[in-house]
């Protein structure tokens, strides 16, 4: 097929007008108000000698808090897993009384700014809150601990898990789970072979936004984590603030580069498998 | 035909009711006692005290900024919303899923780095300071960005800006673009198109996502408050709430509380439209359905 | 020729999509794109509509060569497979929008659509919604709003997929006579043979990107210029060993011969009236009988050819394991790209009435 690499394709036909004026807008828009101001983040961390740059991330503080980002926010993901996943599945295969307001409260985090959100679980959860004053009872704080970080990261990332595998079950024939009924499998078994792994991709998708998510928020952690750096439960984007509020962009930029390259892989991740994903589906 | 025998029935029904129950724990513990929680230590001081706190001067002058705040995200990411979502699914071209993704990015960085990103852009470092110095001194006039109103704007604008056309773009893919090819074959302009065919398509998603945008903008906190210093004059009302909490003394913990219940009120509604919302496009799509 | 395409190639990627294409369509003729899926067929239709721009070539529209003029501007109708109707607009609305478009004045508009509902049968289903009609009745509106602005051309694009086996038949004529009646040059895209028979007065068979053959639905039937055409029109069985028939011999560059059911006559063996041709005949068992509603399907075994054969009802009975007379009238010789119709030898100038 020698020839075929000197094909002139003609011009693509586009019927539809305004191509070349929405995608105009469209990139301008997109790159005087997100990339560019980003990209000035960049340019001002390139200014950094690499050793410097080395020195003002890996300075104990930082490393600090991005191990109590990172872990919270990876139990919180997990947690939002599973909560997510047997969510989804009451919601999309039972039928019971008040089910459209569970349905609907799902996206109560989206809704509500979270620094409300912060000092509301803040308050819950320190030892004279309801059911804060119960766990200190018992001997466990909440509210200023990782735990309490953990529980405001499950509380901003439950609904990326829930929305992610929630439509892809209400698709599943259920002809497939009485099909694999009748060929004998047991209930457990049917799940585990039949069901979740048609699922999985989803819950990994729902998973990587939370964990995004969690790895930089910041208003709904930085009350009930109580920015202890003793403790280390200062989070990635406290301390990013703190730098800023002592004019310290250098390390500001720095440890700021670090976290979007961090979120970054992760967006490119979630990306590659709803790619993937979406092709399996064509090509059935 | 009936393919479970009783014993599995049974059984079936059994991890339903413990699946239902787990369910509504968890989201009674988790996204239900914190609203309940906001409206108590918000009236703990009673009612009087209630609207005194809603009505002190910092309140009402970050009532004010952030209703500016929002009024301008709303505008642009509505206006990018549809021509975003329109070049999205109406055309291929290379590069589709890369500007898609890049639409995202605000949705998954934290939103302090918003902020810095505007400090490093406009502020004392920023390679456009100096531009705007000039046009300062050229025309005489006295723009100022971070830490004051224009910034507070821009990164409103910045983490609120996918949130229109992430409910659009899948409503158009499922509709398809066939309607708009038969028009645009008749000879319609892209106006035409849009405002007769297009846009009733669209119209309910399109409310939803200013509706989500206008929430995200009134609560939008941790972009603001690397650009917004001055309390009673850049304070929106998330940084007041902040304010108020850290401040420390009962009275004004509960003041911040007050005010994060208007903050609940909103949200509340918004939940409430999304479900009369989501409600109308499944009735719809069974309707279409049934119709063929 | 009205619509005329000279040597065009179109190419998606590395797939050759069309392949120096070239036809010519009469004015006011009703002409079929019949092809197998993947033939190319939709890709010309979408190219003549300017919905796709040809690599090369041309494409002539009324003498004027159109490749660089916009879809909109090109005098065409254009109607989806999918319909595509204005989900949010009514019937009235649907049919009305291309003469908006034009600046038509109120009234006139007014008076054109209600002729076209009436014309396509909808009168009184003006006020409905796309979603409120059935299949066939959107189908009509698709027909009714692509002809509103008086295109000069009108492309349908497998204007039956999307409609009930039983429905289908009805409407085909109905489209057929309509088109027939506004005398509207028309092409339509189907890969259903009997739909082309059915409708069409010309019949363009693609293959490959390639046209294979351009005539009226009989000269197609009756005189396939190529082995695809005359395997793809009508059923038909391959056999090599053709030459063993009485009647027939192999020539040596011959792959072999394409043989349709309507091409092979039985007879009973005890029946009088075939004895002037019983030396033609050549033996064959029954081996299956199968009932097909208007007429009854043979199989039987000549010489090891495994035949098929159609028998009237009226007839007499044919029995499986019965032995009977073959007589094959005619066959379609392939080699190559070559194709051609060999009369039965012995036949040849005698009167030969069905019996």
């Amino acid at each position: 097929m020698a020839d075929t690499k000197r094909i002139k394709h003609a011009k693509q036909v586009r019927v539809i007008p305004g191509f070349g004026l929405t995608l105009g807008i469209t990139i301008a828009m997109l790159s005087l108000l997100i990339i560019i101001p980003l990209a000035s983040v960049l340019l001002y961390s390139f200014q950094l000698n690499p050793s410097e740059f080395w020195k003002l991330i890996t300075a104990q503080n930082v490393i600090n808090a991005f191990k109590a980002s990172i872990i919270c926010a990876l139990i919180a993901a997990l947690i939002n897993s599973v909560f997510g996943l047997i969510l989804a599945w009451v919601l999309v295969k039972y039928e019971f009384p008040g089910k459209r307001l569970l349905d609907g409260l799902i996206e109560l985090p989206f809704a509500l700014p979270t620094a409300v959100a912060g000092i509301t679980l803040s308050k819950m959860y320190s030892n004279t809150g309801f059911p804060g004053s119960f766990f200190s009872s018992i001997g466990i704080d909440i509210s200023y601990t990782h735990i309490g970080i953990v529980i405001a990261l499950i509380f901003i990332g439950i609904p990326f898990t829930v929305r992610a595998v929630q439509p892809v079950l209400e698709k599943l024939d259920g002809q497939y789970e009485e099909a694999a009924y009748i060929l004998g499998a047991s209930r457990t078994k049917t799940f585990f072979k039949v069901i979740f792994p048609e699922l999985f991709p989803s819950l990994l998708t729902g998973f990587g936004l939370a964990l995004a998510r969690g790895i930089g928020e910041y208003g709904s952690v930085i009350y009930i984590s109580g920015n202890s750096a003793k403790n280390g439960t200062q989070v990635v984007s406290y301390v990013i603030m703190q730098k800023l509020e002592r004019m310290d962009y250098a390390s500001a930029t720095a440890i700021a580069l670090v976290l979007l390259i961090i979120s970054f892989l992760l967006l490119f991740a979630v990306n590659i498998i709803q790619i993937r994903r979406s092709r399996r589906i064509s090509v059935r | 035909m009936e393919i479970f025998d009783e014993k599995q029935l049974k059984a079936k029904k059994r991890t339903k009711y413990i699946l239902i129950t787990i369910s509504a724990l968890f989201l009674i513990f988790m996204l239900v006692l914190p609203l309940i929680s906001v409206i108590v230590n918000s009236l703990r001081e009673g009612i009087a005290f209630y609207f005194e706190a809603l009505s002190t001067q910092y309140v009402t002058s970050a009532l004010v900024v952030t209703l500016i705040a929002t009024l301008f995200a709303v505008g642009v990411n509505t206006f990018f919303g549809i021509v975003a979502s329109w070049v999205l699914t109406r055309f291929e071209f290379k590069g589709k899923n890369v500007l898609s993704t890049l639409i995202d990015i605000p949705f998954s960085i934290s939103p302090v780095i918003a902020g810095l990103a505007f400090i490093m852009t406009f502020g004392r470092l920023g390679w456009a300071s100096p531009i705007i110095e000039w046009i300062n001194e050229t025309l005489g006039t006295d723009i100022q960005i971070v830490f004051a109103i224009p910034g507070v704007v821009l990164a409103t604008i910045f983490v609120t800006f996918p949130f229109v056309s992430r409910e659009i773009v899948p409503v158009l893919n499922t509709v398809g673009h066939d309607e708009e090819e038969a028009a645009a074959l008749m000879g319609a302009g892209g106006f035409k198109i849009f405002r007769k065919i297009t846009f009733p398509h669209i119209k309910w998603a399109l409310l939803y996502g200013v509706i989500l945008c206008t929430a995200r903008a009134l609560g939008e906190f941790g972009a603001v408050h690397a650009l917004s210093k001055a309390r009673g004059k850049t304070f929106t009302l998330p940084l007041e709430i902040d304010a108020l909490y850290m401040s420390g003394s009962a009275d004004s913990i509960t003041a911040s509380f007050a005010v994060s219940s208007l903050l609940v009120f909103i949200a509340v509604i918004v939940l409430v439209f999304r479900n009369v919302f989501e409600y109308r496009t499944k009735n719809k799509s069974k309707k279409v359905k049934s119709g063929e | 020729m009205y619509v005329e395409i000279k040597n065009i190639n179109k190419h998606y990627g590395n797939f050759k999509a069309t392949d120096n294409a070239s036809f010519g369509i009469e004015k006011g003729k009703l002409v079929a794109l019949l092809g197998p899926s993947g033939s190319g067929k939709t890709t010309i239709l979408r190219m003549i509509a300017g919905l796709e721009n040809p690599d090369e070539g041309e494409i002539l529209i009324d003498g004027k060569v159109v490749n660089n003029i916009p879809a909109s501007k090109r005098g065409i109708g254009f109607v989806f497979q999918s319909y595509a109707l204005f989900r949010y607009m009514t019937v009235y609305d649907n049919v009305a929008f291309g003469l908006e478009i034009q600046k038509v004045p109120k009234d006139k508009i007014r008076e054109r659509v209600l002729e076209l509902i009436e014309l396509v049968g909808l009168k009184g289903m003006e006020k409905r919604y796309p979603n409120q009609l059935s299949g066939g009745q959107r189908q009509r509106v698709a027909f009714a709003r692509a002809l509103a602005p008086n295109p000069t051309l009108l492309l349908l694009d497998e204007p039956f997929a999307a409609i009930d086996a039983k429905v289908r038949a009805e409407l085909r004529t109905w489209l057929a006579d309509m088109i027939h009646k506004v005398g509207i040059t028309s092409i339509f895209v189907t890969h259903d043979q009997d739909e082309a028979v059915d409708v069409a007065d010309d019949i363009i068979v693609t293959n490959k990107g390639r046209i294979e053959q351009h005539g009226t639905p009989r000269e197609i039937y009756e005189s396939p210029k190529t082995p695809f055409v005359a395997e793809f029109i009508g059923t038909s069985a391959k056999y090599e060993n053709f030459g063993v028939l009485k009647g027939f011999s192999k020539e040596e560059k011959v792959h072999g011969a394409l043989i349709r059911p309507e091409f092979v006559e039985v007879f009973k063996a005890d029946n009088a009236n075939i004895e002037p041709y019983l030396k033609y005949a050549d033996d064959g068992v029954v081996e299956s009988v199968t009932f097909r509603g208007n007429s009854v399907e043979l199989g039987i075994d000549v010489k090891g050819l495994k035949l098929t054969a159609l028998r009237s009802l009226e007839r007499r009975k044919i029995e499986v394991g019965e032995k009977v007379k073959v007589l094959v009238y005619r066959l379609y010789t392939y080699d190559g790209d070559q194709v051609k119709i060999i009369e039965n030898a012995e036949l040849a100038g005698k009167e030969t009435v069905k019996l």
